[in-house]
């Protein structure tokens, strides 16, 4: 029984569709926590209060839980189906041409584009969750100011700039794995199926500029803290 | 002046004297190219120079050299069966090249795929995937009455495009993951849409899958580029609906 189960979890079908489960779970973080940020464009008391009240929830350890080990899955998962691919082919072709039709620029950079977000990601709790603490009152409240360490920290144009080079890279992994996962999940459909492909686009330019205008707006904005 | 009727190419072909010797790519110059010739037929005549000059001709497979066997492979310039769409090598005519061209022929590449010599590559990988389970092992009698099962014609069409499957293996060939998705997907779509395949269907796509796991092919990274370089036009929807009938069967099945 239990050697069934492992076999099946192993089968190259499940391991993708794990895959896909895992990545469209992260896709929800990702839309959760860009509406989060959004609050930064109310300004710096709405935005501190929100990430006060989301920390101080003693719930946030089982959600942060839940999302590094979800994140841990899709990256270590994604690690080993690349190096099995590799294995399958071990002698490479002389010459060897897309037919045009078939692999885009974002399915044929897949590890790439994952690989620049692990990258991005680990920067970015560095430079954020575990960054500078700075504190404010904010109705009497003693609280983390973040909105002050994102205005410092986007005042470089270098930052702004990787994070934006880095924003485009999760756009183009998520125009390939969006729609990926419903394929991996079996999903599919002569009607349903061109509107999943559509959805991955405009999910992922959505991801890509909704992002992207954080630190854009922080860096203009910066003069006005 | 070049004449259209009598071409001149320069081929690079993958030459290995057999499994475990190193090959290399070897450069040919050919004269005399008819735009008229089959690509194979352009191999035959080279074959024929090389025998002539005491060389040892190059080893291709093929066999019907009608697009039906599936046996004909080739790498062609980077693409499975070559440049145009739904066509096999055998097929594919020289008038789709220049006079001067220079054309790389290669076997196809896979770890399931042990090569013999220059271009044959042992695909037997496949025939242990159908034995897996590729089959209808329940017997379906004498042949019925006409309309006594009653199928849909959609769903008789989708069985249909699925069994056209050739076997050439040039999904794996052009798939960066070497993977076999679309040859198993195809062969287990056509018996689950049909009534007669349903009773072994969880088994079948269970056993086929884990033999395909096993060969060491690899896993789908729905590139389609398998579909865009398939002989026979195989649509990916064979590998959706593949991953659903294996997830429905992971969850349901009593074995
Ligand atoms: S030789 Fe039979 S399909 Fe090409």
């Amino acid at each position: 029984m239990a050697s069934k189960l492992m076999k099946t979890l192993n089968s190259s079908i499940v391991k993708k569709q794990m895959m896909a489960v895992s990545g469209l779970m992260l896709c929800g973080f990702l839309v959760s926590h860009l509406i989060g940020n959004c609050l930064i464009y109310v300004g710096a008391e709405a935005f501190n209060t929100y990430a006060h009240t989301l920390i101080t929830n003693p719930l946030i350890y089982l959600a942060e839980a839940i999302l590094a080990s979800l994140f841990l899955f899709h990256i270590g998962m994604g690690i080993r189906l690349t190096v099995e691919n590799r294995k399958a082919r071990p002698d490479r072709y002389f010459v060897k041409q897309h037919s045009g039709a078939g692999a885009t620029f974002a399915s044929a950079t897949m590890p790439y584009t994952g690989l620049i977000i692990l990258a991005f990601l680990i920067y970015h709790l560095i430079n954020f969750k575990y960054g500078p603490y700075y504190t404010i009152s904010h109705g009497g409240v003693e609280m983390r100011d973040l909105y002050r360490l994102l205005i410092e920290y986007f005042s470089a144009p270098l930052n702004v700039f990787i994070y934006i080079a880095c924003m485009v890279a999760l756009g183009i992994h998520l125009s390939h794995g969006f729609w990926s996962a419903f394929q991996s999940l079996g999903v599919d459909h002569p009607k349903y199926t061109p509107c999943i492909k559509l959805i991955a686009k405009l999910y992922a330019v959505a991801m890509t500029v909704g992002y992207s205008a954080l630190p854009l707006y922080c860096y203009l904005a910066k003069g006005g803290y | 002046m070049s004449d259209k009727n009598n071409m001149t190419l320069n081929l690079k072909i993958w030459r290995q004297e057999g499994a475990n010797v190193k090959g290399s790519i070897v450069d040919y110059r050919l004269e005399g190219v008819s735009p008229d010739m089959s690509f194979l037929e352009m191999l035959d005549l080279l074959n024929e120079n090389l025998i002539n000059q005491g060389q040892d001709p190059v080893a291709f497979d093929h066999d019907c050299r009608e697009g039906i066997c599936g046996m004909c492979s080739l790498m062609i310039n980077g693409q499975a069966h070559g440049p145009e769409r739904e066509t096999t090598t055998c097929q594919l005519h020289m008038r789709k090249f220049k006079d001067g061209d220079t054309i790389v022929i290669e076997p196809w590449r896979a770890k399931a795929f042990p090569l013999h010599k220059d271009l044959m590559v042992d695909r037997s990988a496949f025939d242990d995937i159908m034995s897996a389970g590729g089959y209808v092992n329940v017997s379906t009698g004498n042949a019925q009455d006409a309309n006594s099962i009653l199928i849909g014609k959609d769903k008789a069409e989708l069985a249909m495009d699925a069994a056209s499957c050739i076997g050439c293996a040039a999904c794996v060939a052009s798939c960066k993951n070497a993977s076999a998705m679309l040859f198993v997907s195809a062969k287990v779509s056509q018996l689950a849409l049909l009534p007669q395949g349903q009773e072994e269907a969880s088994t079948r796509v269970q056993n086929m899958v884990s033999k395909m796991d096993d060969l060491g092919f690899g896993n789908c990274t729905n590139e389609a580029e398998c579909e865009a370089q398939c002989p026979k036009g195989i649509k990916i929807s064979n590998i959706s609906r593949m991953n659903r009938e294996y997830l429905k069967a992971s969850v349901t099945a009593h074995h």
